[in-house]
């Protein structure tokens, strides 16, 4: 890199930078972008293998301007609780830890890992870019993918209409080891992103956030629809945003109106085979079940007159 | 050039791989309706659009031609335009 | 003054993690090694010493946080034995290839199924191929010197692998021997403070473990093979360096024990050395000429010093307290194939011994000399490696 370019981030002051990897109009990438913008550079990020992984680190070309390390895939926190502890040891104070990874590395292959770091509360703030599958592999179903999505290991078929089960609730499980921050965020609301960010770096210990990033490459929507698909999974009450503070739910994006969970699915190739010759149909109204279990456990709707709007 | 052991790499190198070649669309801003929000820089994944003497501009050696910006401008100030080969 | 003290052979593992000053410990529980890393949390939680101590969910994570800990800068340490190693495997492997310093204790056990907690080198010998430094130990005192040699060994600039101290599990870790300790001011000019070149620093941001491409990760593979290669040299100074200090010299690559004129030699590694010492005393006090090479550090493989000592001798046993299932023991496949085109090459038998525990003694050792002599008549043929002791009536 030569002055110039130097000087160029510099103005930018981005510190994941042009070049990357990432599809286009990759929901991810956009979401670290603002990661870091709202961490600043003193900070030290582990990513476990994944896509984000691999468009930022195709041999000798890296975006990252903060110092990055990817060991394996399951070991994500625990490289980040060695590296909090090495800190500590060398009493660089200043400097925080942070992994960002993906769906697969944070509910499946590395969940002993985090949980073991959830419960230690190492000074790690665990950021989970879901795209609801083993997407660097071509979308393999995962424990975050969602109820009747397609993936590859789990297609619908004459005998099958794709994940019968639900999604893992991790900022649940997150929130049980007695974390002092857990949160969900969308790339969709990017300052509300930012701004979480910037709360969990105000605590120290552990904390989680999970940012829901849809995959357009393999959602089977176009590449600039990404932001659009993000919203209406959140206007839904599928991806219900909201955080929490030593275990109480200190905030809640409300929903104006409850957007019926079909408008959110039928934007999207990985849910299509439910929408043929009105095969689907049970199941589209279990998932509306499942988003009308989040509106009400966190008092998503705005209630209006003493009842829940409707 | 030798490599380092362990093969680390220095940070930002990626700006030395120009994924401009990807796109087959690019955005073209309309500066006479750009209210100067901000919205397509916040929202391009590729840092690809830039504030720059007072204007937003599209940074062509990057811009993958996702349309992200185009698509959430609130002033409909971006239009996609193929890319002539 | 240097103090002598009658202690368990854990603690003077401890004692020596302790003087070398590590900044980040990770520890998992699994037998024979647990009692080092309980030991060791016993002086932090008595103000000994000043540490960030882990106490991580797998032996996975023991391994990656030394790993993270390394990366930042810090001087870690961990211990693990058997299912708890190969639990690890992945990790060194990584760890080997990013080029993380950090010292471990291999408290050797054998590995499932059957589970057993008895000794034996199967653990350890299942990542020789990984690109971490191997070194074994015969005794507690040489297990305390080595530890301490370790870090200044995997820190070395032109280094920078994870090192490994075998120890023999029970055996060393249990039992109770002199063992000197070295001052602390001198453990501290031995061994300055970890400064790597590389560390993960945000005014300096740089990034580690991206895909090596086709067109370079045979040549970051070949820089560990050389910075293997080239350490034995550099190993050797370090053993040398401590043995200047301490007075006490384990030796170098290997000990040649009583090879000269021999026409028997055995070679072996860990506390097996101990008795088969005794062995040959015995047998070359009967006259016979044997001898003994221990081997003390495995991995890079110290051919060139083997060759040496045992050229001028007749038949060669390796006593492999492991098997590479399907083919032989490890340490005889290695040897065996440094001595391939060699004029005048000893003839080599491979004897499996000591499996699960297996008690190895000096009868045991006799035994494996005969097996030897016979070797060098010419109608001799042995298709497999020698089992020492086996019980063939219950064999399934």
């Amino acid at each position: 890199m030569n002055e110039e370019e130097a000087q160029d981030i510099m103005e930018h002051k981005d510190l994941f930078v042009s070049g990357h990897r990432a599809c286009q109009g990759c929901g991810m990438a956009l979401a670290v972008r603002h990661v870091l913008k709202a961490t600043g550079n003193d900070i030290i990020v582990v990513t476990p293998t994944g896509c984000l992984e691999t468009f930022t680190s195709p041999g000798s070309y890296s975006p990252w301007m903060v110092p990055w390390i990817h060991h394996l895939f399951e070991n994500g926190p625990s490289v980040a609780s060695g590296i909090a502890a090495a800190l500590k040891a060398q009493k660089r104070d200043s400097t925080r830890v942070l992994v960002i990874g993906g769906d697969g590395a944070t509910f499946d292959i590395g969940f002993g890992a985090l949980s073991g770091m959830l419960e230690r509360g190492d000074d790690v703030l665990y950021i989970c870019v879901d795209n609801g599958a083993y997407m660097n592999t071509g979308g393999q179903r995962s424990g975050a993918t969602p109820t009747y999505a397609a993936t590859t290991t789990d297609p619908p078929g004459s005998q099958s209409l794709g994940k019968i089960q639900k999604k893992k609730d991790l900022p649940a499980i997150a929130a049980a080891h007695g974390v002092p921050y857990v949160a969900t965020a969308s790339v969709a609301y990017i300052k509300d992103l930012q701004k979480k960010v910037k709360k969990a770096m105000s605590y120290r210990g552990a904390r989680y956030i999970q940012i829901d990033t849809p995959c357009p490459s393999v959602w089977g929507v176009a590449s600039d629809r990404t932001l659009e698909v993000a919203r209406l999974g959140v206007e839904s009450g599928l991806v219900p945003l909201f955080q929490m503070e030593d275990g109480r739910i200190t905030g809640v994006r409300k929903l104006k109106k409850r957007l019926p969970v079909e408008e959110y699915l039928k934007t999207q190739g990985r849910f299509k085979h439910l929408f043929e010759k009105g095969k689907g149909m049970e199941e589209i109204g279990e998932i509306q079940a499942i988003a009308d279990e989040n509106i009400e456990k966190y008092r998503l709707l705005v209630i209006r007159g003493g009842k829940d709007g409707s | 050039m030798k490599l380092v052991a362990g093969g680390v790499v220095k940070g930002g190198t990626s700006l030395d791989y120009k994924t401009g070649s990807w796109r087959d669309q690019r955005p073209v801003i309309r500066l006479e309706l750009c209210t100067q929000c901000g919205r397509c820089e916040m929202v391009c994944p590729d840092s690809a659009v830039h504030y720059v003497e007072d204007v937003y501009v599209i940074d062509v050696d990057y811009c993958k031609g996702c349309g992200l910006c185009a698509y959430e401008c609130q002033s409909e100030a971006i239009e996609m335009v193929k890319e002539e080969k | 003054m240097s103090q002598v003290m009658v202690m368990e052979g854990s603690e003077a593992v401890a004692m020596a993690v302790k003087g070398s000053r590590p900044q980040v410990i990770a520890s998992y529980p699994i037998s024979p090694q647990t009692h080092i890393v309980e030991r060791l949390a016993g002086m932090l939680a008595d103000g000994e010493m000043d540490v960030q101590y882990l106490k991580v969910e797998s032996e996975f994570s023991a391994a990656s946080a030394v790993s993270g800990a390394s990366a930042a800068g810090s001087r870690a340490y961990t211990a693990s034995s058997s299912q708890g190693l190969l639990l690890m495997t992945e990790v060194l492997y990584a760890s080997a290839g990013l080029r993380l310093p950090f010292v471990m204790t291999g408290v050797n056990r054998t590995v499932s199924a059957p589970i057993s907690i008895q000794v034996d080198h199967q653990d350890t010998m299942s990542l020789r191929d990984s690109g971490v430094i191997q070194l074994f130990v015969e005794s507690t005192q040489e297990a305390y010197d080595t530890h301490i040699a370790a870090f200044k060994v995997a820190e070395d600039p032109h280094i920078l692998l994870p090192v490994m101290v075998c120890m023999d599990g029970w055996i060393l870790t249990h039992s109770y021997e002199r063992v000197a300790m070295i001052e602390q001011e001198k453990i501290d000019r031995f061994l300055p403070p970890f400064k790597p070149a590389n560390f993960l620093d945000p005014l300096n941001p740089k990034t580690w473990g991206s895909i090596g491409e086709e067109n370079v990760l045979m040549e970051l593979r070949y820089s560990i093979q050389r910075a293997m290669e080239l350490g034995k040299s550099r190993i050797k100074e370090v053993f040398s360096e401590l043995a200047e200090i301490t007075g006490r010299d384990h030796g170098g690559l290997i000990e040649a024990y009583k090879t000269e004129g021999a026409e028997i030699i055995l070679v072996a590694m860990g506390s097996m050395a101990g008795t088969i010492k005794a062995a040959v005393n015995a047998l070359r006090s009967k006259g016979e000429k044997v001898g003994l090479v221990k081997i003390r550090c495995f991995r890079p493989f110290p051919y060139e010093d083997i060759w040496n000592a045992i050229k001028g001798a007749r038949a060669v046993a390796v006593i492999d307290a492991n098997l590479s299932m399907g083919s032989e023991g490890a340490v005889c496949m290695d040897l065996k194939a440094k001595l391939y085109g060699k004029t005048n090459a000893p003839a080599v038998i491979d004897v499996i011994a000591g499996l699960g525990g297996r008690e190895v003694n000096e009868a045991t050792i006799q035994d494996i000399v005969e097996k030897a002599k016979e070797s060098l008549h010419s109608d001799y043929s042995l298709k497999e490696p020698y089992w020492a002791g086996l019980n063939e009536a219950i064999v399934p």
